[in-house]
């Protein structure tokens, strides 16, 4: 009976959808904004990637409210499991030599890899968030595979609060250098090179240790409480 | 066959948006309905991404310096998906530390069974 209902309502969905995408035409130039952007980018902003220039330049204000709603996920993941007593430890299989040694060689070149891409998310596709979740998944190797290994949350929750406190600090000094917040105050440079585009790079640091730290702090929880 | 093969990024997107609403309508198991909401999530993304997509465009990244702009895709979707994912990933993690409470108070995830919890 529910299934007969569900895909009676999903028909209706579908006919509704095909008369109106068959409105939006597919392949077609973009919109006034998009062409703005990618002709004026690299002079307003210095950064080759016209994506990062416009998550963090020209939408920042956008940005961070993104991050402060991982954060506040985070957060509330953190107050949800916490609640419960903790129960005894259940006793620790230890994983097999290959998967031990296996994590242990991998991790650094995850955390390197990470590294390089939110180091050059004005250059490259890539960026903060997701150098950070590429951090994050190194973290998850260890925990799945040395499950002995504990990193310590407290760490976590201030290198955390260190990449937020940036992101606001230079939003503000932009505040004060100029009339609005997250104005590009440092010298935009030479575009595409590594030391290039004014805030940008400081700013995807920041984040990529933010949102690192986030999802390793995510991870520790769930994997805590299974 | 013209619709499909003009429109094959749209056809392929409400697919995903389909089958994440055909999850989220007809399973009780709510793992699985957290896995339909995440196949919806991921639908919506590439609808968004396609809507910005130029036919044989380049992605909006000036690697080398003869690159022509006309043939960039448009960024501003590519910045709104950019963030839709993160908060994705955010529903994501509340909806499975929600899902491992209710394990913990009722000892099942059958939503037929929790009784507050059933349409």
């Amino acid at each position: 009976m529910r299934n007969i209902i569900s895909i009676i309502l999903l028909i209706i969905i579908f006919f509704a959808v095909i008369f109106s995408i068959s409105e939006i035409p597919f392949g077609i130039p973009k919109t006034k904004v998009g062409s703005y952007y990618i002709n004026k980018g690299i002079d307003e902003t210095g950064a080759v990637n016209v994506v990062t220039s416009v998550v963090l330049n020209y939408r920042g204000f956008d940005t961070l409210g993104e991050v402060t709603i991982l954060f506040i996920a985070a957060l509330g993941l953190g107050a949800v499991l916490a609640t419960i007593e903790r129960k005894t430890k259940k006793a620790i299989i230890p994983s097999s030599i290959v998967l031990s040694t296996g994590c242990k060689v991998f991790f650094p070149f995850i955390l390197l890899l990470g590294t390089y891409i939110f180091l050059h998310g004005h250059l490259t596709p890539g960026g903060g968030f997701q150098g950070g979740a590429i951090i994050a998944s190194g973290y998850l190797l260890v925990y799945l595979g040395c499950p002995k290994r504990r990193i310590n949350q407290n760490h976590f929750k201030i290198i955390e609060s260190l990449g937020g406190l940036t992101f606001v600090i230079i939003g503000l000094l932009g505040l004060i250098f100029g009339n609005y917040f997250l104005l590009n105050f440092l010298p935009k440079g030479i575009p595409s090179i590594l030391f290039s585009a004014g805030i940008i790079p400081i700013i995807y640091i920041a984040i990529g240790f933010k949102v690192g730290s986030e999802l390793a702090g995510v991870i520790d929880n769930l994997i805590e409480e299974s | 066959m013209i619709f499909l093969s003009n429109y094959i990024y749209y056809t392929g997107a409400f697919g995903l948006i389909f089958i994440g609403l055909y999850i989220l309508l007809t399973r009780h198991n709510l793992i699985k309905m957290i896995i339909g909401l995440s196949i919806l999530d991921t639908g919506v993304n590439l609808l968004l991404i396609s809507i910005g997509y130029i036919k044989k465009g380049t992605a909006p990244i000036f690697s080398t310096p003869n690159l022509n702009p006309q043939n960039m895709v448009d960024p501003v979707p590519q910045a709104l998906v950019l963030t839709a994912i993160v908060i994705s990933v955010a529903v994501l993690a509340m909806a499975l530390s929600l899902a491992i409470r209710l394990y913990q108070h009722y000892r099942t995830l059958d939503m037929r069974k929790i009784k507050e919890q059933r349409w």
